[in-house]
This record gives C-alpha cells, sequence and structure tokens, in this order.
C-alpha cells in the first residue's frame, strides 16, 4: 500500500487493514510500516497519527509473530533458542566478531551466574530487544550501551564454546574434558603469536550489521566485567548481501571461491555424521554441539598479487572466475582428482589446495569462515589481512588435524600463507528456553 | 512521579499482553521509536535484579553522610596544605632530592578528592593540568615543576610555580568551607575517581617525568574507597548483593596494588610490565562497572 494521504479515515483504514493481515499471515514489522507508508511518503501523516497507527500495529505485530514463533517469522531475526546453537548451521551473515574471553571468576557458581546472564542478554539482542531492565533511570549507566537501539537484529547469531583451559582444574571440570578437545599440535609453517591464540571461552557474534555486532561483543564483555576478561578478538567481513544478492560462494582476499565443499547445512543426515557431536561419541554434555576451530591465518598479500593467474588456480586446484575445479567449466562440477592430462599429469595438481584438502573425499568439515583485515604490519608497511578460519566439526582430532596436517606438509598455499593464531572450543548444544548455555556442562 | 507509576503500570500490562500470548521472544519491539514511551522495549527474560522497592533516602538521613564526607574532604585538604607546604619549601631551597621526595605522597592527598576540586571551577586545570591540557604560557601547577624536577632535574624556573601552587591549593582549601555536595556529587564522584585512573594514570600518562603514577592510582582508589565506605549502609538496604560485590572488587584490587608497594611508597611506573598494568586495568573495570551501579540508592 503506497497511501500518500493523511485523511483520517485512510488512516483508519490501514490501521484496520494491517491488524487484519497481520493476523492473517506473519509479516516483519518492516513489512508492516512499509503496508503502512511510514517510512517514506508515510511521513506527511502527522506524528501522532503515526504513533497511533504503531501502537496498534505493535499489538497485531506481537500476535502475529507468536502465532509464528520458530517459523522464522521476522526475515532479520534468527531463533536464539533451538536444539542446536544458531551460528553453525545458520548460512554465513556479512559480518562476525569473535571473542575469545579469559576467566577471572574465583567459582563454578560465579561461571554459571555469567553463563546465565549472557544466555538472557544473548536472546534479547538476538530478539532486538534492549538487555536489563534500567534503561530509562537518569541516576544509572543504561543497562543496555544501546547502540543497537532502533535497529534490526539484522540476523545476530551469538554462539557459545569452551576451550580446553576451562577444563584446567579451576572449576573441578577436568574429568569432563572431551578427550578431542586439545590445542591444536604444531603444524609446520604455523607462526602462531599468543595475542591470536587460546582462550577459556569462545564467542562468535555474527550479523548483517558490524554495528549490531559491535553491541553484542561489547555488552557481553560489560556483563562480565569482574567475571571474566577479553584475551583477543578479531572482526570479519565478507562480501554483503547486498553485494551479492544470489548469495554465490563468497570469495576470499585471494580472489577465489571458499567453502564450496562444506556439507550441505540442511541435510540433516549430512550434518550429524560432519557436524554435530553425538551422545554415542563419549562425551554426553557435547550431545547436539560441535567441536569449532578457528585460526587466523594471515595472507602474503602483496606476493600473492605478483603471481600469475595460471600459478595462482594451480594454488587452489580451481578457475578463478567460475570457482570450477581446473578442467571443468562450474563452481559445483564434480571433482575428479585422478584425471589426467595428455601427458599423464593430474589436470588438478596434486599438491593444490583443492586436491589435499579434498582427499580421498571422506573428510568434511564445516568451514565459517570470514576475511579479515587488520590495518598494517609496521614492521613491513604490508597489509595485514586474511582469512578468519572457522570450522565447525563433530571430532576435531579425525576430522581437522588430519587435513590440516596433510595440507599444512603440502599444500601449495603454503607460500602466500602463514598461520598467525590458533584456538579450540566445544560449542555447546543449544539451549531451550528457561535454561542456560553450557547448562549441560555446568 | 506519577509518570514513574505511569510507566510501571504500562510495563505490566505489556508483560501480561506478552504472556498471554506465551511468547516474549519474537516481538521486535526495539525498532519502534515513536511507541518506544508506550510499550515495554525490554525483554522480560532479560530482566537481571526485581524491581527496587526501598525507598531512596530521605534528606534527613543523607545529612551525615555528606555531613562525613565534607568532613574527609577538608581533613584531606588540611593535609594537602601541610604536604605541600614541606614541598614548596624543598623547591624553593634548592633541594631537589627533597622535593623530588616530596612531589609524589602530597599529591595524593589532591588526588583523593578530585572530585570536589573539579566541582569547585578551575582549581583542577590550575593545580592538575598536564602539559598541552592547557596554553603553554597559562600551565603551572603540579606536573609543570615535575617537568623541571625530572626533565631538567633542577628547581631552578621552579620557584615561582612552587609559590602559585600553594596560594591554589590554599584558595581550594578555603573554598572548600563553601561547597555544596550533594547526594549524586558522591555517587558520580566515585566513579569519576576511578575513570581518571582508567584514562590515565593506568596508562602511565599522568607522571610522564617522574612516573609516580601509581601514587595517584593508589590515592584515587582511595577517594572512592571511602565515597563507597560511606554509602555502604544506604547500598546494603537497596541491594546486598551489589554491595558485596563491590566490597569484594575493591579488595581485588587494594590487593593486587599492595604488591607493587617499594618502601614507604609505589614502584615506578616504568617496573610494570604490560601484563601487570592489564592485569590492574581489568581488576579496575571489573570495580568501576558495579561501582557505577552505586546510583540505584538515589532511586529512579
Amino acid at each position: 500500500m503506497s497511501s500518500t494521504t493523511n485523511n483520517d479515515d485512510k488512516q483508519k483504514h490501514n490501521q484496520k487493514q494491517a491488524g487484519d493481515s497481520v493476523l492473517e499471515k506473519s509479516m516483519s514489522r518492516r513489512d508492516l510500516l512499509r503496508l503502512m507508508g511510514v517510512g517514506g511518503a508515510g511521513l506527511l501523516i502527522g506524528a501522532t497519527g503515526v504513533g497511533g497507527i504503531m501502537q496498534a500495529a505493535n499489538k497485531s505485530l506481537a500476535v502475529a509473530t507468536t502465532a509464528a514463533t520458530g517459523a522464522g517469522a521476522s526475515g532479520d531475526v534468527l531463533p536464539f533458542y533451538g536444539v542446536h546453537q544458531a551460528g553453525i548451521a545458520t548460512p554465513s551473515q556479512d559480518f562476525i566478531l569473535f571473542a575469545a574471553f579469559d576467566l577471572t571468576a574465583a567459582s563454578i557458581n560465579d561461571v554459571r551466574t555469567l553463563f546465565q546472564a549472557w544466555t538472557a542478554a544473548s536472546a534479547a539482542m538476538t530478539q532486538g530487544t534492549m538487555i536489563g531492565t534500567d534503561n530509562n533511570n537518569l541516576n544509572l549507566p543504561p543497562s543496555d550501551t544501546g547502540e543497537a537501539a532502533g535497529l534490526s537484529p539484522s540476523k545476530t547469531t551469538i554462539t557459545f564454546g569452551v576451550g580446553p583451559s576451562f577444563f584446567d582444574g579451576r572449576f573441578g571440570l577436568s574429568g569432563k574434558k572431551p578427550s578431542s578437545l586439545e590445542e591444536l599440535p604444531a603444524f609446520g609453517g604455523d607462526e602462531l603469536q599468543p595475542e591470536w591464540c587460546g582462550g577459556d571461552i569462545g564467542v562468535q557474534v555474527c550479523a548483517n550489521d558490524m554495528q549490531v555486532a559491535f553491541h553484542a561483543i561489547r555488552n557481553l564483555t560489560r556483563i562480565a566485567r569482574g567475571k571474566a576478561v577479553l584475551r583477543w578478538t578479531t572482526e570479519g567481513f565478507q562480501r554483503t548481501s547486498g553485494a551479492d544478492k544470489q548469495g554465490a560462494t563468497p570469495r576470499n582476499l585471494m580472489g577465489f571461491k571458499d567453502g564450496t565443499a562444506n556439507p550441505d547445512t540442511s541435510d540433516e543426515t549430512q550434518m550429524k555424521q560432519n557436524v554435530w557431536a553425538s551422545a554415542d561419541d563419549g562425551v554426553p554434555w557435547m550431545a547436539g554441539g560441535s567441536y569449532m576451530v578457528v585460526r587466523r591465518i594471515r595472507m602474503r598479500v602483496e606476493v600473492w598479487d605478483r603471481s600469475t593467474l595460471s600459478d595462482q588456480e594451480a594454488t587452489f586446484g580451481r578457475h578463478r572466475e567460475s570457482g570450477a575445479p581446473i578442467g571443468s567449466l562450474k563452481e559445483f562440477d564434480t571433482v575428479d582428482v585422478n584425471k589426467k592430462d595428455e601427458n599423464g599429469k593430474p589436470i588438478i595438481p596434486a599438491n593444490s589446495h583443492l586436491a589435499l584438502a579434498r582427499g580421498d573425499g571422506s573428510l568434511k568439515i564445516l568451514r565459517r569462515s570470514y576475511s579479515y583485515s587488520s590495518g598494517l604490519d609496521n614492521r613491513t608497511g604490508q597489509l595485514d589481512a586474511g582469512l578468519l578460519f572457522i570450522c565447525y566439526n563433530r571430532d576435531t582430532s579425525k576430522q581437522f588435524i588430519p587435513m590440516q596436517t596433510k595440507l599444512s606438509r603440502m599444500d601449495k598455499l603454503n607460500e602466500y600463507i602463514v598461520h598467525t593464531g590458533s584456538a579450540v572450543f566445544a560449542c555447546f548444544p543449544g539451549v531451550s528456553e528457561g535454561g542456560y548455555i553450557g547448562e549441560t556442562l555446568l | 512521579m506519577n509518570w514513574k507509576l505511569i510507566a510501571i503500570s504500562l510495563s505490566c500490562a505489556s508483560l501480561l499482553f506478552l504472556s498471554a500470548c506465551g511468547s516474549d521472544t519474537a516481538t521486535n519491539t526495539k525498532t519502534d521509536t515513536a511507541a518506544a514511551t508506550a510499550t515495554n522495549t525490554e525483554s522480560p527474560a532479560a530482566s537481571e535484579s526485581p524491581a527496587v522497592t526501598v525507598a531512596p533516602a530521605t534528606e534527613a538521613e543523607w545529612q551525615p553522610v555528606l555531613d562525613e564526607y565534607r568532613a574527609f574532604t577538608i581533613k584531606e585538604a588540611d593535609s594537602l596544605v601541610i604536604e605541600t607546604e614541606k614541598f614548596v619549601k624543598a623547591v624553593k631551597a634548592g633541594d631537589i632530592r627533597a622535593a623530588k621526595q616530596l612531589y609524589a605522597p602530597s599529591r595524593m592527598y589532591f588526588e583523593r578528592i578530585e572530585p570536589i576540586a573539579e566541582a569547585l571551577g578551575d582549581f583542577d586545570p590550575h593545580i592538575d593540568a598536564r602539559e598541552n591540557d592547557v596554553d603553554e604560557k597559562e600551565w603551572r601547577g603540579f606536573h609543570r615543576i615535575e617537568k623541571i624536577l625530572w626533565e631538567e632535574n633542577t628547581t631552578k624556573g621552579a620557584e615561582g610555580y612552587a609559590d602559585t601552587l600553594l596560594e591554589d591549593i590554599k584558595l581550594l582549601r578555603a573554598l572548600m568551607e563553601t561547597v555544596e555536595i550533594e547526594p549524586s556529587l558522591l555517587v558520580t564522584g566515585a566513579v569519576e575517581l576511578l575513570n581518571e585512573v582508567s584514562s590515565s594514570k593506568v596508562t602511565g600518562e599522568e607522571e610522564r617525568y617522574s612516573h609516580t603514577d601509581l601514587y595517584d592510582f593508589v590515592a584515587n582508589v582511595e577517594g572512592a574507597e571511602k565515597i563507597y565506605e560511606l554509602l555502604k549502609p544506604q547500598l546494603n538496604k537497596h541491594d546486598a548483593e551489589l554491595e558485596a560485590l563491590i566490597g569484594t572488587s575493591f579488595k581485588n584490587l587494594d590487593d593486587a596494588l599492595a604488591d607493587y608497594k617499594a618502601g614507604d611508597g609505589y614502584k615506578s611506573y616504568l617496573d610494570l610490565k604490560e601484563e601487570d598494568t592489564k592485569k590492574l586495568s581489568q581488576l579496575l573495570d571489573a570495580l568501576a562497572e558495579p561501582l557505577s551501579q552505586m546510583g540505584k540508592i538515589l532511586g529512579a
């Protein structure tokens, strides 16, 4: 409806229509505003008129979204509660803000309190509501820092995990440590910097808006004061959904498509096999959770930029433009690493990233990486940019580690990258309303 | 107070409304600025503590607290005059060793009561401005003398500034009789004292020539702790958990600071490693966050 009139009857009509239609089908708030013409020509309606409509619409919307709960009522809001934590199988949002925390809490009770407060705040932030109850008291700092007020939740997901150091004995949890949750072994070519490694807790915030993502990490950090402190953070980005309306496989900063070989997140069998930990895996509290690996991989951008296209494609094993395996036409064409050219040489080089990462095709991980840019390296004046590699798998020791061991030894890509950060986290199973993250462990 | 009642009844109404619908998660009411005042924009799931039920203290209840704080600040100011006199005397006598020794300890009396000096107008810049905080030709006070003592390693040229400093401090002491201390000054003053530490002392920017930042650090924290002690009974009535948390957080910071004692004073900032300043800064944040909630005793 593109009403441009400000007459009263029309308003009432709009109001009624808005109420009627939201009862019939779920509708985002934004749709509702559009329907009512608020925002554009609708400004012609006096401020009072808008307020009145908004109030009525609000009530209607509450009814509508309640009816549609769980069905993704609004395109900008992803549910926080569920069987699995959001942010794993969720299609990648545009931005990430990853934060590792170290606990300073004295007791497991404090840790529990922190996780409960984080759960409440995360549920609020992902749904686009303000944190806490003291947002209008002039004598107090507001409970919510406010920079996301009035903004869409932008598909925010907040995903929590704990690192190996969480089980070091401070909280009496050493007996519950999953055997596969170990800091990664040293891989060839690693140049890990302590400031980008480890952490008792890992928090992945993803959103389609950087300010919204920042708001989440900032408020979680604030809530943690006295119980946990930031250890390191990294911001990452992809092309935005606005820049790529088709939602094609994103390109990394080397210009190649990254993530083509992911398991199908909508296929529950594949997810169970490769991503979700199961109760049968020996760690009951992790059933429905997933193991996360984070690697900060700096790209030697300047070196890469002076390599020929043929070298670049041989390095990845794919064509740059299409993303197709070398010798094929389309991105998702079947990869045949055994195919030879007329001289008997593999068409996809055996030391290419594709050939090595794929192996025999039996090892799969769910990549959820983002690019990062962190200014410049003051020692060299070169860009500090690369990949914030994140993956989820069911058992890191059986999936990521064997894969990375092979890559670190032979990958042609190693000439152009260096791993500078590393962390692993056991991401909890999902939580239902009334519960809190980590409740199966604590 | 009417608006408060309205707000409460409105939020109750929307709470009921939401629970009647069986959900409190899917309504994205935050984007609604027009109706923000008329709907509950806060997720019930995120509520932390029940609403304050204790009425704010009356004027009569406040009076003894304010009187005691006034007495404290005046006592500190008296000591500030006495100790600054000694410092000024050493500067004017050309005794650089004594001047350097007296510099940091005498400043601590000022640092404990900084919110009062700030409330009294120009005193803070006159007494405590750092280089570039004010125009070069107007720059005076402790840090001007600090620069001469440590950078030039002499007392020459500092005598005039020493005299002015003592005059400023005596005037401050005199005017303190007139300052009106409000409950809100205490509440915000305590947080301001810690913010002072956070923004310049913990980074070593306050005492850039003498590196005696830890003296200021300790004094600011003591000034905030004094206010907390005074507000403790009221705070306890409103939120005993918060009161206890602030107490523990002060203790954690005090204990950490005790590690940096050296003789009667404190280590040089130059002897602190990055992990030391980070630890102190994080303990300070852990304290300042709950301390900033002390405004609860003022009501809404």
